[in-house]
């Protein structure tokens, strides 16, 4: 079965048909040649994936295209060639060599600014002292709420760096 | 070379070359390649450990919209070369583990080609299998010396002297089946033309696009000018993709079923467990005969490990006691058992990194037996010479790496008392252990540099696996040209670039780069500083790069903090330090983070890291990222990694050795010889799972 979606692919929009089987991160490699967010498990185990949709991250191999339709969808892509110049978190992971073989990068990225977002609403975490006390961005939280990005090159520790000087 | 003035690249911490297209995501892995009419692939694989496959119905699937062909042993191609039974795929219906490719499907959608996938009807026929390595193996052989050089040595009288030894230490460590597991899963698009002779590119995920091309054209019977292999990006590997695999086979033959159209077959994440290698798992026993004050008189390492059926393969754990340590009689034996199992390859350090886990534990145990400092023990038995050639060392920087990583790790006024510092819940303790790696330089690699509009142009089919190695041989060459670096274009990735070495043994840098000086020297003497325009040299690496009468080797020393929790036994290292003796570091930003990459990854492989196999199915069952533990960024905190600044120019003209590895070689230890400093128990098996240390632990 197929359907007509609209997706809006780093402020452009774009519309498709899909087999309804596909998910979104299917339909922005393989349907519309988006390939900056990663296919590393197709599972939800690793974070490759990670997009913003509508301002939130998502592992785009666990939404289905259909499910996303009229969504506004931001790739690392599109975070690097913002309006004025790369976004913060893009060039603290460049500045920091927060990779290496770059193939877990984009979703690091993608999540990287999720995860600022959350911290700037005042979302806890694990690594959150008390559910009710404010949340600071520490190491711990970073180190947290980034463990949905797996990086097998091991780049964590630069991560964390760039992750942390992005939030100042 | 200029390689020593302080304007020059060589040591500079330069940005990566491909790192803005990297954190965009545009830089084009394998599966990313653009390519005419794509079609995509999904194979079947095999559910018994053993047997046969009696009969495939293909005609549900062919039925689907969209199928273009259902491949099996009835109707692949025959090719040409199958004495690596490796690539032998689809030639006959044996299976000979599970998870082997027995089918495939090719389709317009890759939902349709995994949909029809699963409607073929693989009717197979179970044989007995065995797929478990136990101590002793009925079936433990020597292997061949072509898995093994030399696999067994031997030197004095070890028997003997082990019986003479006034403190005997005797112990066997067992590592587990582990995966690599690269975050970009192993990828390929083939493309056939059937005009002239036909031609195949091949956009692979790839440490050598050179091998592949060779090893492919030998499969199909081609000739290597008619096969061109592309992969600029690799998503990490760590071995795994230092060889092509049965999947690369495959696609090429779904490619020449459909000429014309671009085949593109990502393995799932699930299919990489079987299909692209792993370390075997190993258990080694180590006995050490020494004298009360610690100086060693006899080392005995003996590793068995699991080969496949198909292929054999050597993990060679026991060679690092040919090298580590003094004493006058040693000897180190490999066994293998060819079990049902995937087959085993490289990954990160083979050999050495499970290897020095069994041998710098036992050095730990040796040194808390003799109550001595374990740095202490290792200086008693620093050797003059390499023990097993004879040489002189090129540089051992070994004692230094201890000595000045115990300072800045902050190693002194240690307690060596185990089970002597609590922080409220937790026991914490510190740990050390040694690094090495063999310096390696692979002959036959070909650099070519040009000339023009004011910019030269080197080309080697080398591959950046996430090393820097765009970014490094750029630096090496503006150097030995003597020009800035911003002059110096790579290009690198491709099979039609000159001859590269493959991307593993931590041997890239130093091969390629040796012969880009060489090819420079070429370029300068040919043109001079004022080159008109298309000039152009090359020049292949030299045979003598390393000097034969040393012995070449990096050393480290890694220093490991573990907490250990006393109600639930959860492990946690807060700080981890490497101190590296890798000779020139040429880009000291790159060199970190491989560094520092090997370190996580063996902190990985300390507490987490385990391919579990039912022993009744034949299978790895936690076959995914969610069950099969690599560490994540929560599970690490300080990392850091430094080196020594140092030169060696016996072992390339760079004065550089490799650097990829070692970071792994040894970090197991430090940390399980941290566990045991923390809590008293001595845990002899990877990994360092909690229920591990919720024994009764003595007085
Ligand atoms: S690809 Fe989506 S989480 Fe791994
Ligand atoms: S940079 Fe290679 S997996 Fe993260």
């Amino acid at each position: 079965m197929e359907a007509t979606i609209t997706l809006h692919v780093d402020g452009y929009r774009r519309e498709l048909t899909v087999d309804t089987r596909t998910t979104l991160l299917d339909a922005l490699r393989d349907r519309l040649g988006e390939y900056s967010p990663k296919k590393g498990c197709d599972h939800g185990q690793c974070g490759a994936c990670t997009v913003l949709a509508d301002g939130r991250r998502i592992l785009s191999c666990l939404a289905l295209a259909v499910a996303q339709d009229g969504a506004h969808v931001t790739t690392a892509a599109g975070l690097a060639q913002g309006g004025g110049g790369p976004h913060r978190v893009t060039r603290a992971f460049l500045e920091h060599d927060a990779y290496q073989c770059g193939y877990c990068t984009p979703g690091q990225i993608c999540s990287a600014v999720g995860a600022l977002s959350e911290l700037e609403a005042g979302m806890p975490s694990h690594a959150t002292d008390h559910p009710d006390a404010p949340v600071r961005t520490t190491d711990a939280e970073i180190r947290e709420r980034m463990s949905g990005n797996l990086c097998r090159c091991g780049a964590y520790p630069a991560i964390v760096a760039a992750v942390r000087e992005a939030a100042q | 070379m200029s390689t020593t003035s302080p304007a020059g690249a060589v040591g500079r911490p330069l940005p990566r070359t491909e790192g803005e297209a990297k954190v965009a995501g545009h830089a084009p892995y394998a599966y990313e390649q653009p390519v005419r009419d794509p079609v995509y692939l999904h194979p079947v694989l095999s559910t018994v450990a053993r047997g046969r496959v009696v009969a495939v119905e293909t005609a549900e699937a062919q039925e689907r919209p969209g199928v273009r062909v259902v491949l099996t042993h009835e109707n692949a191609e025959r090719l040409a070369r199958t004495g690596d039974r490796e690539f032998a795929v689809l030639q006959e219906p044996v299976i000979a583990f599970r998870g082997q490719i027995v089918a495939a499907v090719v389709a317009e959608t890759p939902e349709e080609a995994r949909y029809a996938a699963s409607l073929v009807r693989v009717q197979e026929r179970a044989e007995e299998h065995d797929v478990v390595l136990t101590q002793g193996h009925p079936r433990l052989y020597r292997p061949g010396e072509e898995a093994a050089p030399g696999a067994d040595s031997e030197q004095g009288e070890p028997d003997a002297e082990l019986e003479r030894a006034e403190v005997v230490l005797d112990r066997t460590y067992r590592t587990p089946m582990e995966h690599n597991n690269p975050m970009e899963p192993h990828t390929s698009i083939a493309l056939w033309e059937d005009s002239g002779q036909g031609h195949l590119t091949l956009y692979d995920s790839t440490q050598g696009p050179h091998t592949v091309r060779e090893t492919l054209s030998g499969v199909f019977g081609l000739d290597p000018g008619q096969v061109r292999v592309v992969s600029p990006h690799v998503g990490g590997g760590f071995g795994s993709k230092g060889s092509p695999h049965a999947h690369n086979v495959l696609a090429v033959v779904a490619a020449r079923a459909l000429p014309g159209h671009g085949v593109k077959f990502a393995l799932t994440r699930q299919q990489t467990f079987s299909l692209v290698g792993h370390r075997s798992p190993t258990i080694q026993r180590l006995r050490l005969g020494a004298d009360r004050d610690g100086r060693l008189r006899a080392v005995v390492h003996d590793s068995e490990e699991h080969t496949s059926t198909v292929k054999e393969f050597a993990e060679q754990s026991a060679v690092c006691s040919r090298t580590m340590y003094a004493a006058p009689h040693r000897r180190s034996t490999h066994r293998l058992t060819a079990l049902d199992v995937p087959i085993p390859f490289w990954m990160r350090a083979p050999g050495e990194c499970p290897g020095m886990y069994a041998s710098e534990s036992a050095m730990d145990e040796l040194a808390h037996e003799l109550d001595m400092d374990p740095i202490e023990l290792r200086e008693r038995n620093e050797p003059e010479r390499d023990p097993q050639s004879g040489r002189p060392w090129s540089d051992r920087s070994l004692l230094r790496c201890l000595r000045e990583g115990a300072e800045r790790f902050g190693w002194h006024g240690r307690d060596r008392r185990p089970r002597a510092r609590r922080e409220g819940d937790w026991w914490v303790g510190t740990g050390v252990a040694a690094a090495f790696y063999p310096h390696v330089v692979i002959p036959g690699s070909q650099a070519r540099i040009e000339y023009a509009s004011g910019c030269y142009t080197l080309r080697i089919g080398a591959a950046d696996i996430g090393t820097g190695a765009r970014t490094v041989l750029g630096q090496i060459a503006a150097d030995a040209l003597e020009v800035p670096v911003e002059r110096v274009r790579v290009e690198i990735g491709d099979s039609s670039l000159p001859q590269a070495s493959v991307a593993g043994g931590s041997s890239g840098t130093s091969s390629w780069g040796s012969a880009v000086v060489a090819a420079a020297r070429a370029f300068t003497e040919e043109h001079g500083a004022a080159p008109g325009e298309g000039a152009r040299a090359a020049a292949t690496t030299p045979e003598e790069t390393v000097a034969e009468d040393h012995a070449v080797y990096s050393f480290g020393a890694h220093f490991a903090e573990a907490w250990v929790n006393d109600d639930t036994g959860e492990v946690r290292v807060p700080r981890m330090y490497g101190l590296f003796s890798v000779g020139r570091v040429i880009n000291p930003r790159t060199v970190r983070s491989q560094l520092i990459g090997g370190m996580v990854m063996g902190l990985s492989m300390a507490l987490h890291e385990h391919s579990v196999v039912d022993e009744r199915r034949g299978l790895v069952v936690n076959q995914d990222l969610a069950q099969y533990h690599v560490a994540a960024n929560a599970d690490v905190a300080g990392v850091q990694a430094e080196w020594l600044e140092q030169s060696d120019t016996r072992a390339t003209p760079m004065g550089s050795r490799g650097a990829g590895e070692i970071g792994i070689v040894g970090t197991a230890a430090a940390v399980a010889n941290a566990a045991h400093h923390a809590t008293g128990v001595r845990v002899r098996e990877l990994p360092l799972t909690p229920d591990r240390f919720l024994v009764e632990t003595g007085p």
